[in-house]
């Protein structure tokens, strides 16, 4: 046991001597939590937009006015031409062009074009819609609607009412900074050993292989706890995300989840023979899925069927559905025994794998 | 004298890495796998939102709507529950993303008074899926009022007709795969070159080049031409796959194309040498690199619109290098921008690659 | 001109001094040893004449070159062999030769007929396409000499060179060095083997930084009352206050 602590104490001098690398650690889940926070939306808003008008009249400007008083458009031109309108597609400058047809005014059935930049296709049909929307209003303005008209849908957003992307990207950012730290961080620590010749020293040591092994795990189980306690406190307190279902849950899921990147790492560090492609691979082959497949970023249901197949295999998956399950939606650990099972069973074949390649190779 | 030396130099990066296990595989299949799965995947459009419905009416009209509403394309019946209470377990399980219910009497008071009420619940965790699928129900419910005649006619008055340019099938892999290419460049020349000179220290091959007369410049020309080569013949199979897979053909200048590349790839072969010269192990190379890389992709406009971010995190993109290759491959693929177009970006790239390669020389020394 | 000619050579790491005001001279033609427990100092002492460090403070000449302002014309005139293994282990035999002899401006032909000599020399030509790292280590040895060598430096650095070698090999090894002092090459060494010393033509010993002794090895011996060359080492070791 004492043997054991030693070890211990040896990867922690590793990891406290590089002083870049521990900050890096310690501060990339704080700086991805703000840019996910603030910094990545796909909201529309000031997005540069330009009027081709035609009649300039009375309710031209007037239309032109209240469209660029929104929230989501800014007016950069009125154009003379077509071919203005092109160049300035062109060069990037604007993404929507508003048409307004001849004598306007006077003939209130001529249609008004819209020209959109649909090269980001998700903005393009967004930045349409909400032009229409503001036209239609501000020609309606003037019909008073005293009474409700029609099916009247009334939308309740359950366990996020103000839709905030922290709810979805939170246990995301925490998936894949535990597979970052967790298999990235322990590949390349074992593979380093192997390549400097350590790794035979230590081996010929009266220590148990599997001694060594979670003598490298454990710094990287702490470091990891304290990741999580950084993005839990972030997202509580900055974000305000609430952790609705039990911390101890919450706690024990993560831990698993730990367990499984960290046989994740191991595994790796049996394939590969150079540092380089333990990063590789797990920068690959891990750190990818994960922003991939796990839903994080993209809706899986909306993947080719091979794809949504694929993301059965990404721990980060299961992982991300069983946080959000307890954290937000307040659901106990029962309702979690389909991930958790998963997960478990994942620990259990990496491990089976690695120590099985680990024996052959050395 | 300085020529040969280089060609010297040459022979022993290819070789070395012809000669590795891995890396000629990794350079080849792994960016080539991330253009292949990576636009399937990075897909913001909607579709197959599970669908709980309870309807407590039975009616006509709960049962066209019903209709109208899963022959939309967008929305998958997943059950009909005799009771919300049981809907929301769907929702808890993850089967369903929405609940619709239809209240008792619907049709009745429709038709009594002219309106009713319709709930709907989404699963908002997913903030945009649960915002855009209650929105993509919202105006199915609006058009089957106006078809319905549920509307006043005034309403119907404003004709708004929009043209999609540039990408008219709003098809988002068209969107996705020349950005793809940008961050695969960034990967092949920022990552790899990163660890090479770091592993030369770890191995101690570097003294013996460091006790020798070579010029630092040279040696880390010899480090930068190797990666510079490879991603020009990856950039070419990149665009190769964009046409076979996707279709897609740069109505710009593909010439246009390959000299933003080159100034590019210089640049950031010189921002990971630059890393790797202040770097003692290939970890902290490799964690420095990726904490940039990361930080650099996610503002670059990417996966998400620059003008959707907030003033200081636009003003970040600014230092960014890859945003303004990412915005020129685009415009250059799908809008055929001319050079004189993006010579603004052009010249942005260039001095970014001007400045980490200036940082390079300047971290490498040869004498401590 | 002296081979190399230092004058209170200091390096300081921080509030350690690793080499503290060392004098020496060194001859042409010479076999010089630098002997020292590790830590020493003997290491960052050899760096620094090589240009691969640059001194705190003092002189040194090298080759007839400034370590502060002509390192890299230095470095045309000296071969380095580290402690460390330094060819390029991913390469063959022939390329490591063909690399090293190409960075320091051999033209073509020289390098063909020079990789040839060598090979035969060192009796290697049936491994000549062999990868470096699956020779055995006392055949490494001697090919990272050789390429030490291949550009006829005046100076040639050596530091440990035969660390972990067995005595057969080591007695090889110097009969390498013996080929290349006779050809005019000034060879500077360290070493930890106290028999090695013997065959150098003079040696000096550095205990904690400095140099405790500097003569002919038969003066030593005489002057430390020694059997051995290991006797006057442990003399002087004895006042190490450094540690290993």
């Amino acid at each position: 046991m004492k043997q054991f602590a030693s070890f211990i104490r040896k990867e922690f001098y590793h990891i406290f001597r590089d002083i870049r690398t521990m900050l890096i650690m310690l501060v990339m889940p704080i700086i991805l939590i703000i840019l996910f926070g603030y910094a990545i939306t796909t909201e529309i808003k000031s997005v540069p937009f330009a009027v081709l008008d035609r009649s300039r009249d009375e309710v031209t400007t007037r239309l032109t006015d209240r469209i660029g008083a929104s929230e989501y458009f800014n007016l950069y031109k009125l154009l003379d031409s077509e071919e203005e309108a092109q160049d300035l597609f062109r060069q990037g400058k604007v993404r929507l062009v508003v048409v307004f047809p001849p004598q306007y005014a006077s003939s209130p059935d001529a249609a008004i074009q819209l020209l959109a930049d649909a090269t980001d296709p998700n903005e393009a049909t967004q930045l349409t819609g909400y032009a229409t929307a503001i036209i239609t209003a501000a020609k309606t303005d003037a019909i008073v609607q005293t009474m409700p008209i029609g099916i009247i849908p009334v939308v309740h957003l359950l366990y996020n009412p103000l839709m905030k992307g922290a709810y979805n990207f939170v246990p995301g950012v925490m998936g894949l900074i535990l597979i970052l730290i967790c298999a990235m961080m322990t590949s390349v620590g074992i593979v380093r050993e192997k390549e400097m010749g350590t790794m035979e020293i230590l081996l010929v040591s009266p220590m148990k292989p599997v001694y060594i092994i979670l003598a490298k795990a454990v710094p990287y189980l702490l470091l990891s706890m304290v990741n999580i306690t950084t993005i839990l406190l972030l997202s509580y307190f900055l974000l305000e995300v609430p952790i609705m279902g039990s911390l101890f849950s919450l706690v024990m899921v993560t831990v698993l989840y730990i367990i499984v990147s960290l046989c994740l790492g191991l595994l790796i560090s049996t394939v590969a023979d150079t540092q380089q492609a333990a990063m590789l691979i797990s920068g690959m082959a891990l750190m990818l899925p994960v922003m991939l497949l796990s839903g994080m970023m993209f809706p899986i249901e909306n993947m080719p069927k091979l794809l949504q197949w694929l993301s059965n295999i990404v721990p980060a998956k299961w992982y991300i559905i069983a946080v959000k399950d307890i954290m937000i939606k307040g659901l106990s650990i029962t309702s979690v025994l389909k991930e958790t099972g998963i997960l478990i069973l994942m620990a259990f074949v990496l491990i089976a794998i690695s120590v099985k390649r680990f024996k052959i190779r050395l | 004298m300085r020529l040969n030396t280089l060609r010297y130099l040459l022979e022993k990066e290819f070789k070395q890495i012809r000669r590795d296990r891995f890396l000629p595989k990794i350079i080849f299949i792994i960016p080539m796998m991330q253009l292949i799965i990576l636009p399937f995947a990075a897909n913001f459009e909607m579709h197959n939102i599970n669908l709980s419905i309870v309807d407590n009416d039975h009616s006509v009209t709960s049962q066209q709507l019903t209709n109208k509403i899963l022959s939309s394309g967008y929305f998958r019946l997943t059950d009909y529950s005799p009771h919300y209470n049981e809907a929301i377990k769907s929702i808890e399980s993850n089967d369903a993303d929405i609940i619709l219910e239809f209240p008792q009497g619907f049709e009745k008071r429709l038709g009594r008074e002219g309106t009713n009420e319709l709930l709907i619940a989404a699963n908002a965790v997913n903030g945009t899926k649960g915002g855009m699928g209650s929105s993509y129900l919202s105006s199915i419910v609006q058009n089957f009022n106006a078809e319905k005649g549920y509307y006043p006619a005034d309403l119907v008055g404003v004709k708004v007709t929009a043209t999609n340019l540039f990408n008219p099938h709003l098809n988002y892999k068209s969107y996705m795969v020349p950005g793809i290419m940008v961050f695969l460049l960034t990967i092949i020349a920022g990552f790899v070159p990163a660890l090479n000179i770091v592993s030369e220290k770890e191995k101690g091959t570097i003294e013996q080049i460091n006790v020798s007369p070579v010029p630092k410049s040279l040696f880390m020309l010899s480090k930068l031409i190797p990666f510079w080569v490879i991603g020009f013949f990856l950039l070419t199979i990149a665009v190769g796959i964009a046409w076979l897979i996707y279709g897609l053909i740069p109505v710009g200048s593909l010439g246009t194309i390959y000299l933003f590349a080159a100034v590019y790839m210089i640049g950031f072969t010189g921002l990971g040498l630059a890393i790797s010269a202040i770097s003692s192990t290939q970890q902290q190379a490799m964690f420095t690199t990726f904490f940039f890389l990361i930080i650099f992709a996610l503002l670059s406009g990417l996966f998400t619109p620059i003008s959707s971010m907030p003033e200081w995190a636009q003003n970040i993109t600014l230092l960014n290098p890859i945003r303004y290759f990412v915005e020129a491959m685009r415009m250059i693929y799908l809008k055929g921008s001319h050079f004189s177009d993006i010579e603004g970006h052009f010249f942005m790239i260039c001095f970014f690659a001007v400045l980490f390669n200036v940082l390079a020389v300047a971290g490498y020394r040869k004498t401590q | 001109m002296k081979a190399i000619e230092t004058k209170e050579l200091t390096k300081r790491f921080g509030t350690f001094t690793a080499v503290d005001h060392i004098s020496f001279e060194v001859e042409e033609g010479e076999i010089f040893g630098f002997l020292g427990a590790n830590g020493a100092g003997k290491t960052t002492a050899m760096r620094m004449l090589s240009g691969l460090s640059t001194p705190t403070s003092g002189e040194a000449v090298v080759a007839g070159f400034n370590v502060y302002s002509e390192a890299e014309q230095i470095k045309q005139h000296i071969g380095y062999m580290s402690q460390k293994f330094s060819l390029y282990g991913d390469l063959k035999v022939w390329e490591n030769i063909r690399l090293f002899g190409g960075i320091y401006g051999l033209p073509e032909k020289k390098l063909r007929e020079k990789t040839d000599e060598l090979l035969q020399t060192l009796g290697l030509e049936s491994e000549r396409n062999t990868l470096v790292d699956s020779l055995p280590l006392g055949w490494k040895q001697k090919l990272a000499f050789s390429v030490a060598i291949i550009h006829e430096p005046n100076i040639v650095f050596l530091d440990e060179p035969t660390g972990g070698v067995d005595p057969v090999t080591r007695r090889q090894f110097w009969e390498l060095i013996y080929e290349a002092s006779a050809r005019g090459i000034t060879v500077f060494v360290t070493t930890h083997y106290m028999d090695e010393a013997e065959y150098c033509n003079r040696v000096s010993i550095m205990v904690d930084g400095r140099i405790e002794a500097l003569d002919e090895p038969a003066e030593l011996k005489r002057q430390f009352q020694a059997a051995d060359m290991n006797g006057v080492f442990q003399a002087l070791a004895r006042k190490a206050t450094r540690g290993e």
